[in-house]
């Protein structure tokens, strides 16, 4: 009997619902200083007075520093690579300002409302500088110089004659698309607390991936990595924004070092504006042109997005358009805009995310110019390989999600667009989810013990996904034992170095690597029995050979053995890749949407939605339904609600909180939000037979949402959110 | 109470929290004025408040500019109520005061004299889940956990007024606690089965 697939609650339950899970901002140590940063109102320019005296005469206050008294970046730090450190641009090693909330000062005192006061207290004067309005900036090439980002994926790619073909097509759609920048808003703010012994760092922190942050913390300070130790059992969400390591990680361990005293940095919400990434502004222009029936026969898609400018950070929402369709002439071009902003990030949902938006629009206005179903459209151009590499994929089972969803929805028998509800013109919509496979290097250690538990040991941090849980279940599996009998041990780099928690490559990675590990002990056990590998079974607590049966606890204490162990590792060439060489891999889905559109007020109401995926094996119905709505919403949120604008005049956000840049509550989403999956194994991607889940359920909603307005009211709108103002009629 | 001279006595602040609100507002106003206003003995003040937290009496001195939560947190040690976004904006911090639901980055602890207060480590019965708490496990209401204590704790207060007659009004009575993995499905569900219970 098998507990895979079965929607094993979450292991950490209890002490998410008694409020004993420790986040980072929850720790304390003896002797701690709060630390609050006073930060630049200017986008540009640089410090020329820090007035101190004021902030260092309140009581509690015991230090400002500024940027003086920070230690020099070690040498090490030149080595260091942007990603999976977010920047180089570190602040305070000069009076240099890039953007507008970039840390000048550190307040330390004794009190976190002292440390506040003191930032209060604090007055800066500037030498201001022209500062570049991202915004409206002309698009440029990317700079391979700039960063490691432009690595990740292709900048430029080309395919045929997408020119030529373009001119022979019966039919051509062109548009462009627009996003505003979007921040990931995670509930739980950023926050460290960092402590010296002598030469040796710990630092309990906000995090997706420890490793990243005890290499760059050890570079920061020319230490050896292992002078380094990372705590982050929990982390209170990320959605990317706390996936790569940001400057005021090391400059809080800066303060500590300089100070002798632990150092606790909490950021504020307007800090997360601020000091952390965020998903770029991204225009995209898309021709597409079909044949007479349908097919497509050219694609072309150019994309911008803002960025820093001491770094290209490039949101690479060309994927789409060489991997979701059958084209044979396709060309895609990245461009960046830069000015003075903080640098933005991988944020839920990367690359295909606004992609998926652009191109799942595009899509829509085909199908309507050529007179077909948008499921069909898609079908005409189904792709049985990889366009890019011309492999086939690792399983691909889109068409069968394209069924299953049909089918819930009621797609085909759907209410004709613009049928009332009272006062409400009811519109569908679909549009294709998709999101590439990730792989990182991982390893992790299995122990099991005499009385019949196991536990497994990694550094990975489980932020909320349900890794810690699934892992049981996998750890169970194979050992034979109930997965409440099997422990996580998680959350600090003392253990077993895992990639990181993000773009959904957790299950894959570390939980190969967990299968390995998982093996390994239960083969030693059947040699400890004598019994050949091959014909054993491990059930409900015993080895099992035949009819003959052992139970661990006599098998262990008969060998005088207290615990076996075993490691597991996926080891990776440079890192990181998309799955297992030469199949390509990727998750797909598609997903259908009914929403309410007023014409009169401009009010748009998501009604219900079904999503269909295949995604490889389903290890937990309930962690990954519970990903896939949470995807969903975002990907209402990214659709109707969300956006940071930029106020050009000042070179700030205009809100940097949570009342005036609008997220979806719990009144926005409707019960009605259907999740299936394709029963799926795929043996080509590993050897749990899954890809990937979460990062694609954010992706294509957008774009069935718009398609729906459409549907609804006629209007197609281009630019996102859905606001009220693009919908009024007349 | 210290007898510094600049303290401001606990009558002031019994007068109701929003008088003393417009207190803070002007200590933070970034102004030359309000800068001015930081002089030292303004804060050397402390008031002292009896109150009883999750069923137990404390005494506590406290600085006025002291939020609850910050109190709850950093003095008490009860992290169990998180800081979301300090404003009232996300619902995070909620914990009950006198049975009614708060969120504590909007009360100043100087203002809980003689009140009773709530938070998510004084809910459950020893070992037994309180209902809300049960359900929220029950139905999958979480990811992260970081919004999770507020929500409960939100949970028993819109289920107390009575706002928990359906799935629709549970979703408008919940809407002031963000939860940015949005498990707001499984959230209305598990309010929806615990109002089942406590009824």
């Amino acid at each position: 009997m098998s507990n895979l697939g079965e929607p094993v609650p979450r292991s950490d339950g209890k002490i998410k619902v008694n409020g004993s899970a420790r986040f980072a901002a929850d720790q304390s140590l003896p002797g701690q200083l709060h630390a609050v940063f006073v930060s630049s109102t200017i986008p540009a320019g640089r410090v020329a007075n820090i007035d101190t005296g004021l902030a260092l005469g309140l009581p509690g206050v015991v230090r400002v520093l500024v940027a003086g008294d920070l230690p020099p970046l070690h040498a090490d730090f030149n080595e260091t690579m942007v990603p999976p450190l977010a920047t180089k641009s570190i602040p305070m090693q000069s009076d240099e300002i890039l953007h507008e909330g970039q840390p000048i000062a550190i307040v330390l005192a004794e009190t976190l409302e002292a440390a506040e006061a003191g930032a209060r207290a604090v007055r800066a004067t500037y030498a201001p500088a022209p500062y570049i309005n991202p915004e409206a900036a002309a698009p440029d090439a990317v700079d391979p110089e700039r960063g490691g980002y432009s690595y990740l994926d292709a900048s430029e790619f080309l395919k045929g004659d997408p020119e030529a073909a373009m001119t022979s097509a019966a039919h051509v759609v062109q548009a462009e698309y627009a996003q505003p920048t979007r921040h990931a808003n995670p509930m739980e703010p950023s926050a460290i607390l960092a402590s010296w012994s002598g030469d040796n760092l710990t630092v309990y922190d906000s995090v997706q991936h420890l490793p990243a942050v005890q290499a760059n913390l050890a570079a920061t300070f020319g230490l050896e990595r292992a002078a380094v130790r990372v705590i982050s059992p929990h982390t209170g969400g990320g959605f990317g924004v706390k996936g790569y390591v940001w400057p005021h990680e090391l400059l809080a361990a800066m303060a500590a070092r300089v100070m002798r005293r632990p150092v606790k940095l909490v950021l504020t919400r307007r800090d997360m504006y601020g000091m952390v990434g965020t998903q770029p502004r991204v225009t995209q222009e898309i021709r597409l042109g079909a044949d007479s029936t349908g097919k497509l026969v050219s694609m072309t898609h150019v994309v911008s997005n803002v960025t820093g400018l001491t770094e290209d950070y490039i949101e690479f929402a060309t994927v789409p358009s060489r991997s979701f369709y059958a084209c044979d002439n396709i060309s895609n071009l990245q461009l960046v805009r830069r000015g003075n902003m903080t640098l933005p990030t991988y944020m839920r949902s990367p690359a295909e995310g606004p992609g998926s938006w652009a191109l799942g629009s595009a899509m829509d206005e085909l199908a309507r110019a050529v007179g077909m179903d948008p499921i069909d459209l898609r079908l005409a151009s189904y792709a049985e390989v990889d366009p890019v590499s011309g492999d086939p994929w690792s399983s691909k089972k889109l068409r069968e999600a394209y069924a299953l969803g049909s089918e819930r929805f009621g797609w085909r028998s759907r209410p004709a667009g613009g049928t009332l509800d009272g006062h409400w013109r009811i519109g569908c919509g679909m549009a294709d989810c998709s999101q590439g496979v990730t792989r990182f290097g991982s390893t992790v250690r299995v122990l099991l013990k005499a009385d019949g538990t196991a536990r497994f040991e990694s550094s990975l941090c489980d932020v909320g996904q349900g890794p810690a849980t699934i892992f049981a279940q996998v750890v169970g599996e194979i050992l034979g034992l109930s997965p409440d009998r099997v422990h996580a041990v998680t959350g600090d780099t003392n253990l077993p170095p895992a990639g990181p928690t993000y773009g959904s490559a957790t299950t894959i990675s570390t939980g190969t690597a967990l299968h390995q590990a998982a093996t390994a002990v239960r083969d030693r056990l059947a040699r400890l029995c004598g019994w050949p590998v091959a014909e054993i079974a491990m059930r409900g607590g015993s080895i099992v050979r035949g009819t003959e049966s052992r139970t661990i606890e006599a098998v262990l204490s008969e060998a005088g053995v207290s615990e076996l162990s075993g490691d597991g590792a996926l080891e990776i060439e440079n890192y990181a890749d998309a799955g297992l060489p030469g199949f390509p891999a990727r998750s797909f889905g598609a997903i259908f949407v009914e929403v309410g559109v007023d014409p009169e007020l401009g009010l748009l109401r998501l009604r219900r939605a079904t999503g269909a995926y295949s995604v490889g094996r389903i290890l937990n119905a309930r962690t990954a339904r519970s990903q896939m709505i949470g995807g969903i919403v975002w990907g209402w949120g990214q659709a109707a609600m969300e956006a940071s604008h930029f106020e050009p005049s000042l070179g700030r956000w205009h809100a940097k909180d949570l009342a005036n840049v609008v997220l979806p509550v719990n009144a926005d989403i409707p019960p009605e939000i259907d999740i299936a999956f394709v029963d799926e194994f795929d043996p080509n991607a590993g050897p749990l037979g899954v890809r990937s889940v979460g990062t694609m359920a954010a992706t294509g909603v957008a774009a069935a949402v718009a398609n729906a307005v459409y549907d609804a009211i006629g209007i197609r709108v281009r630019e996102l959110p859905i606001t009220p103002d693009k919908l009024v009629q007349g | 109470m210290s007898d510094h001279p600049g303290k401001i006595s606990r009558r002031t602040f019994m007068r109701g929290t929003a008088t003393v609100a417009a207190g803070v507002a002007v200590i933070g106003a970034p102004t030359e004025a309000g800068a001015q206003d930081l002089a030292p003995s303004r804060f050397s003040s402390s008031v002292t408040v009896r109150f009883e937290i999750n069923g137990v009496d404390h005494v506590l001195d406290v600085e006025p500019r002291t939020t609850l939560l910050d109190a709850v947190r950093e003095r008490l040690q009860l992290t169990g109520t998180k800081k979301g976004c300090n404003r009232g904006e996300c619902g995070a911090c909620t914990v009950l005061m006198d049975d009614r639901r708060v969120n504590s980055c909007l009360i100043l602890a100087a203002s809980t004299d003689g009140r009773k207060i709530t938070t998510i480590e004084g809910l459950a019965d020893g070992p037994v889940l309180h209902p809300v708490q049960q359900a929220f496990i029950d139905h999958d209401a979480f990811q992260c956990g970081f919004c999770t204590s507020g929500q409960i704790m939100s949970a028993v207060g819109c289920i107390a007024e009575g706002h928990a007659g359906s799935n629709a009004e549970i979703r408008e009575w919940m809407s002031g606690n963000l939860c940015r993995c949005s498990a707001y499905p499984q959230i209305a569900a598990a309010v929806e089965a615990a109002a089942g219970e406590i009824v």
